[in-house]
């Protein structure tokens, strides 16, 4: 499983969304930038992504590591 | 789902206030993750109970659809889904879990 893979599916699939994301094959670790996380949860927010993987995290992604934010709080500084 | 599994984790959730599903035990936790929830589970000093996932596969596969969440580990508080290994990071470093608990 690439990197690439994961961020283009999650990018595709969610709309206004961009990903950093790295990692060694099994275990990735993604920051995920996402007009659509305004207004939900971190919680709501991880299922969004989830469900964009699909399958994929049932059977070929081992651990993904996720931090989410809105355009707006990216921009505030919030990331870490 | 069978339904003997969904009885199993409604009971256990029920039972106990605070409960993590994960991989291993408290003591012998199987996987980083776990042992991370583990690590922020005993620093709050309150009591919990665990489930090993990796010792029942229907249980393994039922907690995931039962909580509509794909990834171990897997806290409830209060019968309440709280999420996995990074939102309890999240919320132990903002002081959300501990209210959280307080409540």
């Amino acid at each position: 499983m690439k990197e690439s893979y994961i961020k283009e599916k999650i990018e595709d699939s969610i709309p206004g969304t961009s990903v950093k994301i790295t990692g060694d094959g099994v275990h990735f670790e993604a920051v995920i930038i996402s007009e659509s996380f305004e207004g939900l949860s971190t919680l709501e927010r991880h299922k969004v992504v989830y469900s964009a993987l699909g399958d994929d995290m049932k059977e070929k992604i081992h651990a993904l590591s996720m931090k989410t934010y809105t355009p707006t709080e990216s921009m505030k500084g919030e990331l870490k | 789902m069978k339904e003997e599994i969904k009885e199993f984790i409604e009971n256990a959730i029920s039972k106990d206030l605070v409960v993590l599903f994960m991989k291993g035990s408290r003591d012998m936790p199987m996987c980083g993750f776990s042992a991370k929830v583990i690590e922020i589970l005993n620093n709050l000093n309150v009591p919990y109970q665990t489930y090993d996932i990796l010792s029942d596969e229907d249980l393994r596969s039922g907690i995931k659809e039962f909580s509509n969440w794909p990834t171990i580990p897997q806290l409830y508080i209060n019968k309440e889904f709280v999420g996995g290994c990074d939102i309890c990071i999240e919320m132990s470093e903002n002081g959300e879990l501990a209210k959280k608990l307080n409540n």
